[in-house]
């Protein structure tokens, strides 16, 4: 059974076809409205994710499927101590497809190799969360009309930023990429992130803690929120956590096609007033991503029923 | 120092010096109540200084667990006083239930029944890493 666990479980041919379906459910939506029919999608979220599980429930209903699920782990079987296997063999008998968020790594892995159905997960703490990758990428094509030779900066907490890891990872599959790491010393990217995917696919990449320095490089700026939930220690939380903020003068230096985006929530990293510039696109990334979930529940149903 | 061939059993030999008492825990040899050797710091011409574990009994050895704490070493098996077969391991590609992970955020923290399964992902750093969560072994 496919699933989705790590983008590096698709292909870039398959993310190819479901970038040109997505944007073919963008131009004809219509012609996917009842896709889905007599499908059920079953979200179960084991933390609190407003926006995942809504742009999964969304991208479900506009393809004419229904939804069920749960949005906490309070209101499941696991408050009562149901293992991850037992409850995705129980949601194989009622849903065609599930996306799954959990505060444990490994948690949608484990669901996969235990349900009937396809299981995607939806991010599973700071591990991996793949369709928000898929969101950036449909972004960054449609911005910058395709993959190659781009020079993309990455800023903020790129330790425990997850979206960081997978973007580097899928990026990585394309030629003549750049990549620049923006950080303080305390969240730079892992080693073996360097080693085994820049410097294994030789991938030309700087890291320096100056946003202003290299921002003239950029053709993509991705910024990124310093995440409370992945420290275990408050005060290390509140002294990196106005590292950069990105506002208009910073601005001042930057390409004028530079493609802005950010996984959001923000907080405080993006100023509010770039949010008018042509250059922010993260609101154009949360719409993307829902067409991309939709065209990886219609791949992935597809494949199930083969 | 002497210690007395064994008839029938197991020698694991060539194992890095320092690396025997690790071996021992790993593979449960205190569970055993056959005599068991576990000769440190051996001068070899190879190695300089080896160690060695001779176990007085023919019991099955988890060779994955060998090849992890020490792709070098090797297992002989004796019967009858004779060596009649020699392993040598290398790095196992799948470590299965050997090591946890100590990562408090990965699903094995909190569910007893899955198994702890490690991943070689760099052979020449020797990188072991958890199937669920991908965070390194401890070595």
């Amino acid at each position: 059974m496919k699933s989705l666990i790590d983008i590096i479980d698709l292909t870039p041919q398959e993310i190819d076809q479901m970038i040109e379906t997505a944007c073919d459910i963008i131009d004809n939506p219509k012609k996917y409205s009842e896709k889905c029919k007599g499908k059920k999608l079953a979200t179960l979220f084991f933390e609190p994710s407003t926006r995942t599980r809504l742009s999964f429930e969304a991208a479900m209903y506009e393809l004419g499927g229904n939804v069920i699920g749960f949005s906490e782990a309070n209101s499941s079987s696991a408050a009562k101590g149901e293992s991850v296997a037992d409850t995705a063999k129980t949601i194989s008998c009622y849903a065609d497809i599930i996306a799954m968020r959990h505060p444990k790594e490994g948690a949608p892995f484990v669901a996969s190799k235990n349900a009937s159905i396809p299981v995607i997960n939806a991010g599973d703490g700071g591990h991996n969360h793949p369709t928000q990758t898929l969101a950036d990428l449909l972004t960054i094509y449609r911005e910058k009309g395709g993959f190659n030779n781009l020079t993309i900066g990455f800023c903020g907490d790129l330790k425990f930023g997850r979206t960081v890891h997978s973007l580097i990872n899928a990026m990585a599959r394309y030629s003549g990429i750049k990549v620049v790491l923006i950080s303080p010393e305390e969240l730079k990217v892992p080693s073996y992130v360097k080693k085994n995917v820049l410097k294994a696919n030789d991938i030309p990449y700087i890291q320096t803690t100056n946003l202003e320095e290299v921002m003239p490089q950029l053709d993509v700026l991705y910024m990124t929120r310093v995440q409370r939930e992945r420290f275990f220690n408050e005060e290390d939380y509140l002294r990196l956590k106005d590292s950069y903020i990105l506002d208009l003068p910073k601005l001042a230096n930057a390409k004028e096609d530079l493609c802005i985006m950010h996984p959001l929530p923000r907080v405080n990293e993006i100023s509010v007033a770039v949010d008018d510039d042509p250059r922010a696109c993260y609101f154009k990334q949360v719409l993307n991503g829902k067409y991309m979930r939709m065209a990886l529940i219609l791949k992935l149903l597809e494949e199930a029923e083969k | 120092m002497n210690v007395d061939s064994i008839m029938n059993g197991i020698v694991i030999d060539h194992i890095t010096a320092g690396l025997a008492f690790r071996l021992y825990n790993l593979l449960d040899l205190d569970k055993l109540d056959c005599p068991v050797a576990i000769i440190k710091n051996v001068n070899s011409r190879k190695m300089g200084k080896k160690d060695i574990i001779k176990i007085d009994s023919e019991i099955p050895i988890n060779f994955d667990v060998v090849g992890f704490v020490d792709p070098n070493a090797t297992i002989n098996v004796i019967k009858d006083g004779v060596l009649v077969d020699k392993h040598s391991i290398g790095m196992p590609q799948k470590l299965t239930n050997v090591i946890k992970c100590k990562n408090p955020r990965c699903i094995t923290s909190v569910e007893q029944e899955i198994e702890h399964v490690f991943v070689l992902t760099d052979k020449q750093e020797k990188v072991y890493r958890c199937l669920y969560c991908e965070t390194k072994a401890d070595i």
